[in-house]
């Protein structure tokens, strides 16, 4: 089912002149009749377009309902989970606007997104084991598959061909056919106690890899998918007590897990994975009495700032600093709760941090030369991601009891626009899709 | 409408008034979308493990009660003391129990 957002509607060629939003004519039914964009050579469409596109129209094609979708470039679309209804929406971040609601995603509790390599699909992966894709200029729900009764996460593959997703019920790995949505390959998730275990901070790596982590054994493991029909899987054992989730960095070298149960981080260069896994930041909360943690952090967002790292600390109010060359920590700031995400602007000079329950209320900003706080936001009660426009220009954020996506610019720290958003989770846009790791 | 929970407690029977229906409303809000970031919106469980009637019949309400208000140690369950009196968690359970707002 699809409600539209703020597109316009209209006649079969509808032009708006305040977003360049366009129906796509009965184009598009050559274009993805096969579930993906298929390659069209330019000449062929230059030399014979009209011809073909009267074929197109006088052949009746049920395709030709495919009219009502947008055609336009997605490199400035994003979409945010809508964690109560099972729905997301489709956002315009140029026009600031919503394009489509789509629903039907099932139990979005706990929901994220990858995108295609073409940026033309959304993968969702909800909390129920749905994985679903999501087409973005036509706003349908294209292809859906149940695929575990209790899922976390997934990740797209380096080459945008496999999609994987990580489970909690029954545990283990599960990697799809990115077009088919058909099941590759089944990567269970025992521990060397014999027990299933969990599987969190999922990522993909260079090399057709993903490494993921058990939260219940404490191990790492990278499968390289290399060759689909053969996966290779590398376990590293005894890590720490309950990583609770991890992050690659942006080059695709280091795989860090967080870890609940001790204080420090599991560190594994994916450039030697030979050496194994080593504990970095060991004991960083040095004997202090841990705080409550009424929302565990999330690692995904990776900020980096130059050099240092930036990390939320758990059970302490403070976010981390490490130098990525050493691995030692350099300093923390002292920030208003928990930090949950603590995100760095694209071009590393100021990191954003929301918190935990019940200080979920506020948002800080870190600058990264005078490494401390230099402005607190209150954008409203239920502030639960956020993510940066690809340059940087503007932030995102979605407040859940307010039903809003704010938008703030990163310079004036002015809130810009907001957009009506039914209890927002996750916000993800499409230039994910050219990075490792998200 | 006051409803009035009769609750055994290790010192003894003890008498809980339930939380005004605005209180409720806040509790099972919290419940939803707080304990669900775990536990799951529709408490089937996640990094936490489910929280549906089933999965609770066979555990003591002391056990429960425990486990929200002082949290499990060793684990990332938090203790909820001091964001939730007695009364409150009481009415929780009884509210997981019986499978309200699923």
């Amino acid at each position: 089912m699809v409600d539209r957002g703020d597109a316009p509607r209209g006649g079969l060629v509808n032009t708006s002149p305040q977003n360049g939003v366009r129906k796509l004519f009965f184009f598009s039914a050559t274009i993805f009749g096969s579930g993906r964009p298929q390659q069209v050579p330019g000449s062929f469409l230059r030399d014979c377009g009209w011809i073909f596109l009267s074929l197109v129209f006088l052949s009746g094609s049920s395709q030709i309902a495919n009219a009502d979708c947008l055609i336009r470039g997605t490199g400035d679309l994003g979409v945010v989970v809508e964690r109560a209804t099972g729905s997301v929406q489709i956002l315009d971040t140029t026009a600031r606007s919503r394009l489509f609601r789509v629903t039907g995603l099932g139990d979005l509790s706990h929901a994220s997104v990858v995108f295609s390599r073409d940026e033309r699909y959304a993968y969702i992966f909800g909390r129920d084991g749905g994985l679903s894709r999501v087409d973005l200029l036509c706003g349908t729900l294209d292809k859906r598959v149940v695929q575990a009764g209790n899922s976390i996460g997934g990740a797209i593959s380096q080459d945008g061909s496999l999609v994987a997703v990580s489970n909690y019920t029954p545990g283990g790995v599960k990697v799809f056919d990115a077009d088919s949505l058909v099941l590759v390959a089944d990567l269970p998730a025992i521990g060397k106690d014999g027990k299933p275990s969990k599987v969190v901070g999922l990522v993909d790596a260079p090399g057709q890899q993903f490494v993921y982590t058990l939260y219940d054994a404490g191990e790492i493991r990278i499968a390289d998918l290399s060759d689909r029909a053969a996966p290779v899987v590398t376990t590293y054992r005894d890590i720490g007590r309950l990583p609770y989730d991890a992050l690659i960095t942006p080059d695709g070298r280091y795989y860090i897990a967080g870890l609940f149960g001790e204080d420090g981080l599991a560190l594994l260069d994916l450039w030697e994975p030979q050496e194994g896994v080593r504990r970095i930041m060991d004991h960083y909360g040095r004997g202090k009495e841990a705080l409550p943690v009424y929302k565990m952090p999330h690692l995904e967002g990776w900020a980096m700032a130059g050099r240092y790292a930036f990390i939320p600390a758990v059970g302490q109010h403070e976010v981390l600093v490490v130098d990525s060359d050493s691995w030692q920590e350099v300093g923390r700031i002292a920030v208003h709760g928990q930090p949950v995400f603590v995100v760095a602007r694209p071009d590393g000079r100021q990191v954003w941090v929301n918190f935990a329950h019940p200080l979920n209320d506020t948002v800080q900003v870190i600058d990264t030369q005078k490494m401390q706080v230099v402005h607190t936001l209150q954008p409203g009660k239920g502030v639960l991601h956020m993510e940066f426009a690809p340059r940087g220009e503007t932030l995102w954020l979605s407040v859940r009891d307010d039903d809003q996506v704010q938008v703030y610019d990163t310079a004036s720290l002015a809130r810009v626009a907001q957009l009506k958003v039914e209890k927002p989770s996750g916000i993800f846009f499409t230039a994910r899709a050219h990075r490792t790791g998200l | 409408m006051a409803v009035v929970f009769c609750v055994l407690s290790g010192m003894g029977a003890t008498v809980f008034a339930a939380p005004d229906s605005a209180r409720q409303a806040e509790l099972l809000y919290l419940l939803k979308h707080d304990c669900g970031s775990c536990h799951g919106m529709t408490r089937k469980g996640g990094l936490g493990p489910p929280l549906l009637p089933e999965s609770l019949s066979n555990r003591s309400q002391q056990l429960l009660l425990g486990t929200i208000l002082d949290g499990r140690p060793g684990t990332p369950m938090p203790p909820w003391r001091g964001e939730l009196s007695e009364q409150d968690a009481q009415w929780l359970i009884e509210a997981m129990r019986r499978g309200e707002g699923l």
